[in-house]
């Protein structure tokens, strides 16, 4: 009589495992569910650049309007946005009415890097759309582009007061963007040397 | 003359087909050995451009780029881990079609191999307890058989016993 309870309860051990091991792919898949789940919203085109926190990296590179003048990463100064742009990219004449807009406003300076253009239609596409640039780089080969972690165009730079990079955006600039991104980034370390310190430990 | 037209459609193609390739092969090494590592390199970098391409089948403007940068510094003396360090600065792992082993690529570099270990335990574990289970129950029939024949050997002789008593008080 109590040999035949033990029979049972330990057949009932080994029928509770053997629904664990049911359950088993259930749960691998609720795993791998969430996994890939994480990943959908996410858009693959869209690297993250290599250049936050970094500063500007060096450069001689000629100014598209005067090809005899040289100039060099010290003559750029945060807060600042650098725009890369492209006679031959078509988002970037949907972009331009939006970057007259925000210079016109005074309201952030805008640096051009004319990426890997003929000078001729850098400039026609600049005297045609408005120069919304302090000033406009001419990149004719593109190593300044690769030296940015650029890999195509519109790509917008956000450069801190201490002429770190501290943002790229991957894609046309608009009010949208300019508000809840491109800003508050390019001002976060003016409020307060608290946050500042913060915000790099968070990122 | 058959000949004649025929030599001369080969010496065409073969004019034709020269075109083509001096076309797609820009880069020349006077070094062989150089020349390999600059095919295997350009075959395991990935176009940052054009996703799903490495830098060997893309003719992306950035990959071309790209390209003439790996020559340059292979010509100049760069090793393959400075020429991907470099590129690696500025694209990220993303570049590299070879991820480097850390914490955050732990499930793509051992993840199949601990579903693999996973599956012969599994196994294993399966196997060992169908034997188990097998050998109790044969042993459990043989003792019960056993028993019975024994068992049906006595209930015989009684009733031999009993029918060889009533006959016996018949007579």
């Amino acid at each position: 009589m109590s040999e035949s309870g033990q029979d049972n309860s330990s057949q009932n051990k080994s029928d509770q495992n053997r629904q664990l091991l049911f359950l088993l792919p259930l749960l691998l898949f609720v795993a791998m569910a969430v996994l890939l789940a994480t990943g959908l919203g996410k858009d693959p085109t869209e690297l993250d650049s290599q250049l936050i926190g970094k500063s500007i990296p060096g450069f001689q590179k000629t100014l598209l309007f005067s090809p005899n003048k040289t100039i060099s990463e010290k003559e750029l100064q945060g807060p600042a946005l650098i725009n890369v742009f492209a006679s031959w990219c078509p988002a970037c004449y949907t972009e331009h009415p939006y970057l007259m807009q925000l210079a016109q406003s005074k309201a952030v300076k805008i640096y051009g890097l004319n990426y890997k253009d003929k000078r001729d239609k850098g400039q026609k596409f600049v005297n045609d759309l408005g120069n919304p640039y302090d000033l406009i780089l001419f990149d004719d080969n593109g190593r300044l582009g690769i030296d940015m972690g650029v890999y195509g165009a519109p790509e917008t730079f956000v450069i801190n007061s201490d002429n770190q990079i501290v943002y790229r955006h991957v894609g046309i600039v608009n009010l949208d963007v300019w508000q809840n991104i491109l800003r508050p980034r390019m001002f976060a370390n003016q409020e307060g040397s608290a946050s500042k310190s913060t915000g790099q430990a968070a990122k | 003359m058959n000949r004649l037209i025929k030599s001369s459609i080969l010496l065409w193609a073969s004019i034709f087909i020269s075109l083509v390739s001096a076309e797609i092969t820009i880069y020349e090494f006077d070094d062989p050995e150089l020349e390999l590592r600059f095919n295997n390199l350009s075959q395991e970098l990935r176009c940052p451009k054009c996703q799903n391409n490495n830098l060997a089948d893309s003719d992306a403007p950035l990959a071309v780029d790209l390209k003439d940068i790996v020559y340059e510094k292979m010509n100049q003396g760069q090793s393959d881990e400075q020429i991907v360090g470099f590129l690696k600065e500025r694209y990220g792992d993303f570049i590299t079609y070879r991820p480097p082993v850390k914490p955050s690529t732990w499930l793509i570099w051992f993840g199949p191999f601990v579903l693999l270990l996973g599956g012969f335990v599994i196994i294993l574990r399966f196997v060992s307890n169908r034997k188990e289970s097998t050998i109790v129950k044969a042993e459990v029939a043989e003792t019960s058989s056993a028993d019975l024949i024994s068992q049906w050997a006595e209930e015989a002789e009684s009733e031999v016993d009993s029918i060889r008593d009533s006959e016996n008080q018949k007579n």
